[in-house]
C-alpha cells in the first residue's frame, strides 16, 4: 500500500486548496468544519472528490468521527489496508 | 447555559432571513384553500404554486364524501399502530388496491410518506449490508439511513455511472447492497435515468429501491412513475410513495413482488411504533386512487401546464431546472435575492417555495414550484407575469 496518512493528508490539502474559499493556511490538523466553515454538505461533496482521486469510498457513519484533515487521512488509510 | 444555545446560528440565519421585515417563509399560513390552485393568504387570494398537489386531488369531491361516509362509518381515528389494534378491514383494502395498481404482490401502508423511507430502508438494509444513495436524496432517506445500521455510500446524482464505480470497490465485501434513488428529485425537478439504473442493479445484482413520490400520478402510461414510463418495473425492487402529493391526502407505502416485505412489517419501528392512518384518510386515499387511474387526461394537462412553466420562467430570463416536470424551480445565486423575491412573489399574489442551502444541490438557493392538473393557462400565465415583473424589478435575468 503506497499511501500513508501523511500523504493521504498533503493530497487532502491540495484539493482543498483548489477552492479559492478554502483558507490558505490550513494543514493537516485543520478542522474540517470549524477551520474551513464547511457545512455538512460541504464536506459530503468534498469528500466525493477525494474518494475518486484515491478510488476507496468513504462511508457515511465514518464522517461522522472525523474532526481534522489528518482524521479523514487516517480514515482513507485504514479503508484502503482493509480493501 | 441554555440548551437552545446550539441553535443560536440558526436564530441568526433565520433573522437575517426576516431582516426588514420580511416574512418567516417557513412559516406561512394557508388561512383556507379556496380550491385546488387558490388559497387564502393574509386575507388575499393567492395563486398556490407550491403544493406537490399535482392533479389536484387535495380538493377532490369524490375523495371528499368518502372521508365523509368512512368517519361517520369507523370514526376518526384508530388508536393503535398497524401490528396492535390500528389495522382494519380499510388498511387491508387499501393494501391491495395499491398491489393491483403496481401490479405487485405485496405491500405495507405506513402513516407517512416520511416513514415509508424511514420504515423500508432501515429495515432493508441492516447491519452488514451497504446502502447507496444518491446524493440529491430525500431527507428522509438519509434519516432512514442514520435508523438503520447499514454503512452508507454516496454516490454522484443521477450518475448510474459513479454508482457502479462504488459498487464495483464493494466487489467481494459481504452483505447486500441497496441502492436508492428517487424517480423525480424534489428540489429541481430532474428525473431519475431509471433504465441506467436498472442495468447497474442487473449487472452487479444489488437491490434497487425507487422512491416514486413525486413521480407516482405523474409519469408512466398508467401513472405508475418512471420505472413504468422507463419499462424496467421489473428491476425495480421497491418501490415507496406517498399519498400525500398526487393522491392528495397523507400516508406513504411500499410495494414488491418480495415475500420478504411482509417481514419488514415485525421489523421496522417507524411502521411498528406510531398510529396507523385513521379511516377517513384510507377511504379518500383509495377514491383519489380511483380518480388517478380513471383519469388519465389529468396527467396529460399537467405536463401540458409543467412545460408551459418551465418555458414561460425560461422566456422571462429566468434560470430554471433541466426538465419541465411538475417540479420547476427558478434558480437564484443570493440567499438575500432569493428571499426578497420570494417576498415580492406573495405580496403580488403568487405562493411558491422557498428552499435555501444546504437542503438544495449545489448550494444554491430556489424558488420551488410545483404546478398541478387543475391549473389554467391563465393561471400558470399570470404567475409567469409576476415572476417576470420581480425579475424585471430586481434586475434579474439569465444574462445578469
Amino acid at each position: 500500500m503506497s499511501e500513508t496518512v501523511a500523504s493521504v493528508s498533503a493530497l487532502i490539502v491540495k484539493t482543498l486548496l483548489a477552492n479559492p474559499k478554502v483558507p490558505r493556511d490550513i494543514n493537516g490538523s485543520s478542522k474540517i468544519v470549524e477551520d474551513l466553515a464547511f457545512d455538512s454538505l460541504a464536506v459530503m461533496n468534498f469528500v466525493m472528490e477525494i474518494e475518486d482521486t484515491l478510488d476507496v469510498s468513504v462511508p457515511l457513519d465514518r464522517l461522522a468521527d472525523i474532526r481534522t484533515i489528518d482524521d479523514l487521512a487516517a480514515c482513507i488509510v485504514s479503508l484502503k489496508q482493509a480493501s | 447555559m441554555s440548551i437552545f444555545s446550539k441553535y443560536e446560528g440558526l436564530a441568526s440565519a433565520l433573522s437575517a432571513v426576516m431582516a426588514g421585515g420580511g416574512r418567516n417563509p417557513f412559516n406561512v399560513v394557508i388561512e383556507k384553500p379556496i380550491s385546488s390552485t387558490v388559497g387564502l393568504i393574509e386575507g388575499r387570494e393567492t395563486l398556490l404554486f407550491g403544493t406537490n398537489n399535482y392533479l389536484g386531488l387535495s380538493q377532490s369531491p369524490a375523495a371528499i364524501e368518502a372521508a365523509v361516509e368512512a368517519a361517520r362509518a369507523y370514526g376518526v381515528g384508530t388508536t393503535g399502530s398497524r401490528i396492535a389494534n390500528g389495522t382494519q378491514g380499510l388498511h387491508r383494502q387499501l393494501e391491495e388496491r395499491l398491489c393491483a395498481f403496481f401490479r405487485r404482490r405485496h405491500c405495507m401502508v405506513f402513516s407517512t410518506g416520511y416513514q415509508a423511507n424511514l420504515g423500508t430502508i432501515s429495515a432493508l438494509a441492516g447491519k452488514d449490508d451497504y446502502l447507496l444513495l444518491d446524493a440529491d436524496s430525500h431527507a428522509s432517506i438519509y434519516d432512514g439511513s442514520r435508523l438503520g445500521h447499514a454503512q452508507v455510500i454516496r454516490f454522484r446524482h443521477n450518475d448510474a455511472d459513479d454508482l457502479h464505480k462504488r459498487l464495483r470497490r464493494l466487489d467481494g465485501t459481504p452483505g447486500a447492497k441497496l441502492v436508492v434513488v428517487e424517480g423525480i428529485y424534489s428540489m429541481l425537478g430532474d428525473v431519475v435515468p431509471m433504465k441506467e439504473f436498472a442495468a447497474v442493479k442487473r449487472e452487479t445484482g444489488a437491490w434497487l429501491l425507487a422512491d416514486e413520490a413525486h413521480s407516482v400520478g405523474v409519469m408512466g402510461e398508467h401513472g405508475r412513475g418512471v420505472a413504468e414510463a422507463d419499462g424496467v418495473e421489473d428491476d425495480v425492487d421497491f418501490v415507496v410513495g406517498t399519498f400525500s402529493k398526487s393522491l392528495g391526502t397523507v400516508g406513504g407505502y411500499c410495494v414488491s413482488n418480495h415475500e420478504g416485505l411482509d417481514l419488514i412489517r415485525l421489523c421496522s419501528r417507524p411502521y411498528m411504533f406510531t398510529a396507523s392512518l385513521p379511516p377517513e384518510v384510507i377511504a379518500a386515499t383509495m377514491a383519489a386512487l380511483t380518480e388517478l387511474e380513471n383519469q388519465p387526461e389529468l396527467r396529460v394537462r399537467l405536463m401540458d401546464n409543467a412545460r408551459r412553466l418551465h418555458a414561460g420562467l425560461q422566456a422571462a430570463g429566468l434560470r430554471t431546472g433541466p426538465q419541465a416536470s411538475p417540479v420547476v424551480s427558478v434558480i437564484l445565486d443570493d440567499v438575500a435575492v432569493a428571499v426578497a423575491f420570494w417576498n415580492r412573489l406573495l405580496d403580488l399574489g403568487v405562493y411558491v417555495n422557498l428552499s435555501l442551502p444546504p437542503a438544495t444541490p449545489d448550494q444554491h438557493p430556489l424558488l420551488r414550484t410545483s404546478v398541478m392538473a387543475t391549473h389554467t393557462p391563465e393561471q400558470i400565465d399570470r404567475a409567469v407575469e409576476i415572476f417576470a415583473v420581480v425579475a424585471s424589478e430586481m434586475g434579474i435575468s439569465r444574462a445578469a
